[in-house]
């Protein structure tokens, strides 16, 4: 791993140790160099007591971090959309946070918007300290560059919402409302989310009530939209093992009002870790941690240059869960500086409704 | 096998225009050896350029084995020069650069008609043999003569064309270049016509035509 | 295919015969497309290097927000340009002298800096972090290692003091540039939260309007595809480019008239091959194979000779390029595939050319000779109408140019239309000259010897065409520098006035020094001087603060002025500026400037300008002291000293001993003025060098003419000899007549030299530099290259004439015996 490497927009790669993904070496290291040593940082416990808006905001001692959010959405033809906002924060090194220039943050902003026919992405850069990105909790606003998840007056913490969500890209853009009327979400064990049997964690709660209302644009045709948006936010040090390559990550808005927060870390032996909630209309959250679930890729797409499994078969017996999954548009590929693929879907089964699927370390 | 039928040319030289040829008809079948003869002026030369698609007529037909020469461009008069036709000049027009066997053989590789056996005999015929590696500048008139006749009959012509081949040459060297020329054509079985002002050297061969204000007389 | 490689070999025949043909033909593409291709790669190797320059995190390459009169801005802006959708990313630019030795220091935030800006730096893994974390680490070219002589990893200080970071080696780096990380960029030059420029990525998606983020604080500007390096040092390039094309026209002649004679030759070998059934077309295509075949062979052998031409030249372009315009060029060639290219297909293209006349002749030639008279006279009278005719038509173009153009390029236009006007002409000019000579002859012979040297004139017109303008180029070039290098001297005796100059290493010896210096007696006064760095309309320009002393007043050569000048200086408010700078901005007495000062501009008025001859920068002079209030950070180590002659040695050796200063750091006046003659002296090195080969080819081109037309000339000398004339008077009466022509030829190279020297100066030097000199002529400068050219014209002349002494009788008689 002594390749060099252009010290541009791949420089986020070089700071995060995120070098050569996909490639074979890159494996080991995990997906976008999550696998790596974390000396130095904070380490996720059990435990936690979560307090809000401090930890809507950033936790500079944890060594990555991000808000993501993910909606499906609907004109008023019925055409299916899927937006995707998402802010990363990562640490070149532990310490003391530095004022200016100095400071060790680096941020990184991916937005999509996908339709049927068309996927389109963007994505930013910013050192942390001189206000070109960051996320302040009073009132709550994230930001890079001109992207930005702000709260609206009236903001509960407690279920951060009303948000305005905005951003855009050469071929894009746009701007959403977000609304919720439920309390924000504990995933894992009460926020404290296991990645492996050798104790790597992350903190990790979510916003999955979001209904939404805006305007999407792909090139210049503005269009209105509704639907259903979800927010995930998770920090950590090290949340993968070494010897985990990549997770296929299900968020699911079931018809029945419930919803189904479900991944898998893949081993490189192949003893793939399943985890997921179970989240009740009323907002309870429940491990759905059992030998029996099963989720099983059941249709490959070829997507720049790679085989992705873009259809899955999902079970959970003990919930009386058995679906199918497809893509909203097979080729929702990211081809940002750590490529992956992040795109709408909709199911059908024993269940029916609409979700986003993330897969990354393909 | 050569045929000339109410050949006609006119030069224009000094603003007036001058009717070299006015109908000459000529026939030359094969082996045939034909002397030209004619006083200065009489188109003799010109004719013999004619002959040879040096230069185009103004009227009438030249057919060698069947070809119309009058019909074809500047590379196909080329090709018939090439590969039927043999000319040997009074100028001997050898290429200063090339040693005696060179120069006997540059046309029949050109040609692609080089023949190692025939090339042999060739030198030994015209008596070369010691001469091969000389230059042209190196050799006497009747030396050059025969290495011009060499190169011309090296591709086995059809015919043999000459203007004035012993012009610059003396007498005895003459009669020994013409005698020379005579063996080979009759080994080749080539036709053979000659440009000569000498009605001694014109005595030698099959036949003679004599040129006359343009008209075969 | 057989059959053309049988024609090719019959036509070859002809060189293996005529080996000196061969030779000067090969001998003229050579020298063509050495001096060309050297040229080129050397102009290729400054280009480069420029292009590094300018590709250093976005030179002019690269759109980009600046500040108004180029003075810094404040961060937020940039926060506030990002986040209202521009794709922009922050450099900070500025000075620092580490050793004595000045650098551009870069701040950039690789996050942010976009992937088109061009060659980003690499950097390895983990590199992100060592680069922004403090202290961080300084990227440089390997020759900064080299010229500061510190291994990578090292941490060089400032001149003022300052701790750099670790140095490390950036291949794609220009020398003389220092790249470190924004913030730590803003630390070491004292400027926190300020910025110089920002670059402008490709845009990824709707943006305000600059105005309504920024207001009018900074200025788009569009990327240019030209450096400013590039711009400074066009002139040079286009003199050497110019030098090359000279050469290369003047090889080209060379080629000309070897291809002319080997085809005169050759007539009778192309009838033959016609008679023997080898067609036009045939004959023609297998012409032209010959001569690519040799101009590709030449073309490799001359681009072998143009490397080493470049290598040999290239260490005196580098100092010339360094020493007018601080630009950087590393002394070791490296030349592209695409040199190689273009260098042979010069080659191929220039014997086209020069063999053009040639092979349409060979196309149109007929198999039959034709018994038309040969009208040479006439024909040649047709020609030389025509031709002078066309030379009126470019001298009418280089009057316009003259008039009206107003940029480098029209002047270098005006000398080319001149000296092909001129070229042109000569012909016309020379047989007007032999007919005089020819009316006034009396004795047979003499007629004789003028008429046949009218007729010989066509066929050396070429070549005494290329001597006439080897000749003038060599006087006007020649005249230009020299009346430069004694300008240059009288202006550097008033210039370099102070008897003793100091460089401290720092404030703190130069404090310790100045204080030892105010108790030395022998000292008259010590003179402050201080410099800093400023931007002002769109280029780097130097402020030069002299403190009030005699010393300038008296001796500081100034081209114009108003009245008291220097006491006007005193208060702050005045300013000197150089003639480049003013020449640039037209800017002349009275005229109000405002230079960018860290406190805010600083208006000044011009009282004066001066010459600032070999500066690549403008030059603004102000007092000391008022440099010193706007300019607080200078540092404070060089100064003057005035000191009787007499005691300068012992002082110099006493402040060695005392303070351990080196060389570069002492140096009394004299040494001082003979190291800038030695550096001006090496600007011109390349141009003399050029020069010289000019001369060599064109001598070379003027005995080719001769042999050839010796070869041709004998029918015309055979009946002189055989009515009695001996060889040995015969080849006299040749050497004669082309001494006169090449004389004649000669005498008119002088006016055109010095036109041209008078063009140089007071047009493109002006454009290209910035500066006029005063003309002077040197006629025993003139006479020297007259002598020269007499000799050269000498050589060239005898071997043929050598040639006709020696002549057998029997080659004589053989005249008479061919008819051809």
């Amino acid at each position: 791993m002594n390749a060099s490497i252009k010290l541009s927009r791949r420089a986020f790669a070089g700071g995060l140790a995120l070098l050569g993904l996909g490639g074979g070496a890159a494996r080991a290291q995990g997906f976008a160099g999550l696998g790596e040593n974390a000396e130095g940082f904070a380490t996720v416990v059990p435990g936690r007591t979560f307090t809000f808006p401090a930890d809507h905001g950033p936790h500079p001692e944890f060594r990555i971090e991000w808000w993501y959010v993910t909606a499906n959405l609907r004109d008023a033809s019925g055409a299916a959309y899927g937006a995707q906002w998402t802010l990363f924060r990562q640490a070149i090194r532990p310490g003391t946070q530095q004022p200016g220039w100095a400071n060790q943050q680096i941020w990184m902003g991916h937005a999509a918007v996908t339709s049927a026919e068309t996927h389109r992405y963007g994505e930013a850069f910013a050192r942390g300290g001189v206000g070109q990105a960051g996320v302040e909790t009073k009132p709550f606003h994230a930001w890079i560059d001109g992207w930005d998840m702000r709260g609206l007056d009236g903001m509960l913490d407690a279920t951060l919402a009303p948000l305005d969500l905005k951003a855009s890209g050469s071929d894009f853009s746009y701007a959403l409302r977000l609304d919720a009327d439920r309390s924000l979400v504990l995933q894992g064990d009460a926020g404290y989310s296991r990645k492996s049997d050798r104790g790597q964690a992350s903190y990790y709660y979510s916003q999955p009530f979001f209904n939404v209302s805006g305007l999407i644009s792909i090139g210049d045709r503005p269009v209105d939209v509704t639907g259903l948006a979800w927010m995930d936010r998770e920090w950590s040090s090290q949340p993968l093992g070494p010897d985990q390559t990549g997770w296929d990550w299900f968020s699911l808005h079931l018809n029945t009002g419930e919803k189904l927060m479900l991944y898998w870390l893949r081993q490189q032996d192949g003893r793939n870790k399943m985890f997921g909630n179970w989240i009740a209309p009323d907002g309870r959250s429940v491990e759905i941690a059992s030998a029996d679930n099963s989720i099983t890729p059941i249709g490959m797409t070829d997507v720049a240059g790679r085989k992705i499994p873009t259809a899955w078969r999902v079970a959970i017996p003990a919930r009386g869960l058995a679906i199918e999954t497809t893509p909203l548009n097979a080729k929702s590929w990211m081809g940002t500086s750590f490529p992956y693929w992040e795109g709408p879907i909709h199911f059908a089964g024993s269940h029916a409704g609409l979700g986003y699927l993330e897969m990354t370390g393909y | 096998m050569l045929s000339v039928r109410n050949l006609t040319k006119t030069y224009r030289s000094a603003g007036e225009q001058v009717a070299v040829l006015r109908g000459v008809n000529l026939d030359i079948s094969a082996g045939e050896r034909v002397a030209l003869t004619g006083e200065s002026g009489s188109g003799k030369s010109t004719l013999l350029h004619l002959i040879a698609g040096l230069d185009a007529a103004d009227g009438g037909e030249i057919t060698l084995a069947d070809i119309a020469v009058a019909d074809l461009g500047d590379a196909g008069r080329a090709e018939l020069r090439r590969d039927r036709l043999g000319l040997v000049f009074q100028q001997f027009n050898l290429i200063p650069s090339l040693n005696v066997e060179d120069n006997l053989a540059f046309q029949s590789r050109i040609a692609g008609r080089h023949d190692a056996v025939w090339h042999a005999e060739l030198v030994e015929r015209l008596g070369l043999a010691a001469l091969l590696q000389r230059y042209p500048e190196q050799l006497s008139g009747g030396q050059q003569q025969r290495v011009a006749i060499g190169r011309a009959l090296a591709t086995k012509p059809l015919l043999l064309l000459a203007d004035e081949p012993t012009g610059n040459l003396d007498e005895a060297t003459a009669d020994e270049v013409l005698a020379l020329t005579r063996d080979l054509v009759a080994r080749t079985g080539c036709g053979f016509l000659m440009v000569t002002h000498s009605e001694r050297l014109a005595a030698t061969l099959d036949r003679r035509i004599h040129l006359h204000a343009g008209l075969i007389a | 295919m057989s059959r053309a490689l049988w024609i090719l070999a019959v036509l070859l025949s002809h060189w293996r015969r005529h080996p000196m043909q061969l030779a000067t033909l090969l001998i003229g593409l050579i020298s063509a497309t050495a001096l060309w291709s050297g040229v080129q790669a050397l102009n290729a190797q400054a280009r480069s290097s420029y292009d590094r320059a300018a590709a250093t995190f976005g030179g002019a390459r690269t759109a980009m927000l600046v500040g108004r009169d180029d003075a810094a801005f404040p961060q937020a802006l940039f926060v506030e340009l990002r986040r209202a959708g521009w794709n922009v990313s922050p450099v900070l630019e500025g000075r620092i002298q580490i050793g004595g030795r000045a650098f551009r220091l870069l701040g950039i935030e690789p996050v942010t800096l976009p992937g088109e800006v061009g060659d980003a730096p690499t950097v390895g893994r983990s590199g992100l972090q060592s680069f922004v974390t403090p202290p961080g680490e300084m990227l440089v070219a390997r020759e900064v290692l080299t010229d500061l002589n510190l291994p990578e990893g090292a941490r060089p200080s400032t001149s003022s003091g300052t701790l750099l970071p670790p140095l490390r080696v950036q291949s794609q780096m220009a020398p003389g540039v220092l790249v470190v990380d924004i913030g730590i960029a803003q630390q070491l030059l004292n400027m926190p939260d300020q910025m110089s420029r920002l670059l402008i990525g490709k845009t990824k998606g709707p943006r305000a309007a600059l105005e309504a983020v920024a207001g009018d604080r900074l200025l788009l500007v569009e990327p240019d595809a030209e450096s400013d390096l590039e711009r400074l040092t066009d002139s040079f390039h286009l003199n050497l480019t110019a030098f090359g094309l000279l050469s290369f026209v003047v090889g080209l002649f060379i080629v000309n008239s070897a291809i002319g004679l080997a085809f005169e030759q050759r007539r009778p070998m192309l009838r033959t091959l016609r008679a023997c059934g080898v067609s036009a077309r045939m004959l023609n295509a297998v012409l032209v194979i010959e001569l690519v075949a040799l101009a590709l062979i030449a073309g490799v052998m001359g681009l072998v000779c143009g490397y080493f031409i470049a290598a040999s030249l290239l260490p005196d372009v580098a100092a010339s390029l360094r020493g007018l315009y601080g630009a950087q060029i590393p002394g070791q060639l490296t030349l592209r595939s695409e040199w190689w290219i273009a260098g042979l297909a010069i080659s191929v293209l220039g014997a086209l050319a020069a063999a053009a006349a040639s092979l349409l002749k060979a196309a149109r030639l007929p198999v039959l000779v034709a018994a038309q008279p040969q009208a040479w006279q006439q024909a040649q009278q047709r020609w030389l109408i025509l031709q002078s005719a066309v030379a009126l038509a470019v001298f009418a173009t280089a009057g316009f140019l003259l008039w009206y153009g107003d940029s480098l390029l029209s002047g270098f236009a005006v000398l080319a239309a001149l000296l092909l006007a001129a070229a042109l002409m000569l012909p016309a000019i020379l047989e007007r000259v032999l007919s005089l000579g020819q009316r006034s002859a009396r004795r047979p012979l003499a007629v004789w010897f003028w008429a046949d040297s009218r007729q010989q004139l066509s066929g050396l017109s070429l070549a005494l065409m290329a001597l006439l303008l080897a000749l003038a180029v060599n006087v006007g070039v020649g005249t230009m520098v020299e009346s430069f290098s004694r300008t240059f001297v009288g202006w550097l005796d008033g210039r370099l006035a102070a008897d003793v100059y100091v460089s401290a290493k720092d404030d703190a010896q130069a404090t310790a020094i100045r204080a030892w210096l105010r108790a030395r007696p022998e000292v008259e006064a010590i003179l402050p001087g201080g410099r800093a760095d400023a931007q002002f309309r769109g280029a780097p320009i130097e402020v030069l603060g002299l403190p009030d002393h005699a010393t300038y007043s008296e001796h500081w050569p100034l081209l114009e002025s108003s009245g008291n000048a220097w006491v006007r200086l005193r208060p702050g408010d005045t300013a000197l500026i150089s003639e480049q700078l003013a020449r640039r901005l037209k800017l002349g007495l009275g005229d109000r400037i405002e230079v960018p000062a860290p406190g805010g501009n600083w208006p000044l008025e011009i009282v004066g300008i001066y010459a600032d001859y070999g500066n690549p920068k403008g030059q603004i002079t102000v007092n000391y002291a008022a440099l010193t209030r706007r300019f607080p950070g200078i540092p404070a180590t060089r100064f003057g000293l005035r000191v009787a002659p007499p005691e300068i040695p012992a002082l110099l050796s006493a402040m060695r001993e005392k303070f351990g200063l080196g060389d570069r750091s002492l140096a009394d006046q004299a040494t001082m003025k003979a190291e800038s003659k030695r550096i001006f002296s090496r600007t011109f090195a390349v141009t003399a060098a050029l020069n010289t080969f000019t001369l060599g080819v064109a001598g070379i081109a003027l005995l080719t003419s001769l042999l050839t037309l010796s070869n041709s000339r004998l029918p015309q000398l055979a009946p002189l000899w055989a009515i009695g004339i001996t060889r040995r008077r015969l080849a006299a009466i040749e050497l004669v007549k082309t001494m006169s022509v090449a004389l004649i030829t000669a005498l008119l190279a002088l006016p055109l030299g010095l036109l041209v020297a008078w063009c140089l100066i007071a047009v493109v030097n002006v454009k290209a530099f910035g500066w006029r000199l005063p003309f002077h002529v040197f006629p025993l400068q003139l006479l020297e290259l007259l002598g020269v050219a007499m000799a050269a014209s000498l050589l060239a002349a005898l071997l043929p004439v050598l040639k006709l002494a020696r002549m057998q009788p029997a080659s004589l008689i053989k005249i008479f015996a061919d008819e051809r």
